[in-house]
């Protein structure tokens, strides 16, 4: 018998990734199936054909996250790109926070953690209320059936981002289109590089602006005037910067707030305690975070020694997926890992990522959400879904997981 | 019990703010973590604050 058994596991290429989600609320099915058979497997990047690793329980994630010989740099050839991005224009980028390594990352990083401070994210608790109030009043006097997305959850991240960094509104909608284009798949190549070089363009603008008129007001306002005494940034720097701030802030609290609520409004119960104890929201948002796992398989390494990862050998050069989406079910270490459960004990998730990388606006997500969701469900009582959950349009092409509409009416 | 942060590791994440406010605090300067108290009356908060620093930034010694 010469014939090569072309049905063994052993003999099949690894499977496709991204792989695709049935349902906005439930991570890809194979997730489960990795964790519980293979954790650390490899797949075949759909927009490049590459092999990489993935990894799917919890404690792996976060080994992979925290090991300090892990590269973030997505230039190397060996980084899990799901962005399909021309080499050149790839290699001429300036590289954000996200991709920058120790101990560049922690001079850069340090520029803007006193600006995202819990406490000072709290202090912009008035000016996020009259946000949000002036959207919730627009939407009442529209009257229902509304779109929440473009209506609520598009307007006011983009509001509280660009008032945090100092945008004229008059430039949200641009901003925006750059935004999306960039995290987006079904889009050519040739579109994503124009994206990313107007967006550099504008910020280019912008960040002269403020080296022109110094101000205080804002956070690039500070982080310039900072420079000028410090020197730690050059101009180019604080336009990645600022470019990593904004594509990092917006669809991501998007999506949170229209899955969020989708989400809320499919578990009338326990959307009912909230709404009698907002105490709940804070560990509302908590669950929320994990269960809906957005960025889904966002933070990607490379390696740069030989390691082991749940008794895998990964050699120095290889990529690794770290799919937080499925670390956030891991039934080792939640129980039900499935349901929704906003009474669920605030445990350790992976929605904001481990390690030095983690999310440095988690502050402004958690003020942000509160206000948002408490607001809404207090002074739109009755808020529903005006289409069965089953016809929500969720995004299928896009790295940040989301909807293309939440249809709501009262 | 002995409660301990290491500023040089701190990434200022907030996360020990958010879950124990009574014992942690981020200062105005560089945004990284400072200790309010010494942790003895929140040790259910603290050790949830030391699972879940993404830098291991915090110790906690309860010998």
């Amino acid at each position: 018998m010469t014939e090569i058994d072309t049905s063994s596991p052993l003999r099949q290429d690894p499977p496709q990734f991204p792989m695709e989600r049935k349902c906005p609320f439930q991570p890809p099915a194979e997730y489960a199936v990795m964790r519980a058979e293979e954790p650390v497997s490899k797949v075949t990047l759909s927009v490049s054909g590459k092999e990489m690793w993935a990894v799917s329980r919890q404690e792996h994630v976060r080994q992979v996250l925290t090991d300090p010989t892990m590269s973030s740099n997505f230039k190397h050839p060996g980084y899990p790109l799901q962005v399909p991005v021309p080499d050149d224009i790839l290699q001429a980028m300036e590289l954000p926070l996200v991709a920058m390594d120790p101990p560049v990352h922690g001079r850069h990083r340090r520029e803007i953690i006193p600006e995202f401070t819990l406490k000072r994210m709290q202090a912009l608790t008035p000016r996020i209320q009259e946000i949000v109030d002036q959207h919730v009043d627009a939407i009442l006097a529209k009257g229902g059936p509304v779109d929440l997305l473009t209506e609520l959850a598009i307007p006011v991240p983009s509001l509280v981002l660009c008032e945090l960094l100092g945008v004229p509104a008059g430039d949200i909608p641009e901003f925006r289109d750059f935004a999306e284009t960039t995290v987006r798949s079904d889009v050519t190549p040739q579109e994503v590089g124009m994206a990313i070089h107007q967006m550099d363009v504008y910020l280019d603008k912008l960040v002269t602006s403020k080296e022109e008129s110094p101000t205080e007001d804002d956070l690039l306002g500070r982080v310039v005037l900072k420079n000028k005494e410090e020197g730690n940034l050059n101009h180019r720097e604080i336009v990645a910067l600022a470019r990593m701030l904004i594509s990092g802030g917006f669809d991501t609290l998007t999506n949170m707030i229209v899955l969020g609520v989708a989400a809320l409004l499919e578990h009338p119960d326990q959307l009912a305690q909230m709404k009698a104890d907002p105490e709940l929201t804070r560990n509302a948002i908590e669950e929320l975070l994990r269960f809906l796992s957005i960025a889904d398989s966002a933070p990607s390494r490379v390696a740069t020694q030989d390691l082991e990862v749940g008794g895998v050998k990964i050699k120095a050069g290889e990529g690794i997926i770290n799919l937080t989406a499925s670390a956030n079910r891991d039934e080792t270490v939640f129980e039900n890992a499935d349901q929704l459960d906003i009474f669920r004990e605030i445990g350790l998730h992976s929605a904001f990522g481990h390690g030095v990388h983690q999310c440095p606006g988690a502050s402004l997500v958690r003020v942000e959400l509160k206000i948002v969701y408490d607001t809404l469900f207090a002074r739109i009582p009755n808020l529903r879904l005006a289409v069965p959950a089953s016809e929500l349009p969720f995004k299928r092409a896009t790295l940040i997981q989301g909807l293309d509409a939440l249809p709501v009416t009262w | 019990m002995a409660l301990s942060v290491h500023r040089e590791r701190c990434i200022g994440s907030g996360t020990c703010v958010f879950t124990a406010p009574d014992v942690f605090a981020q200062d105005e300067e560089e945004g990284l973590v400072t200790l309010l108290t010494d942790g003895t009356d929140h040790v259910p908060a603290v050790r949830s604050a030391v699972e879940r620093c993404p830098v291991a930034a915090i110790s906690l010694d309860e010998d």
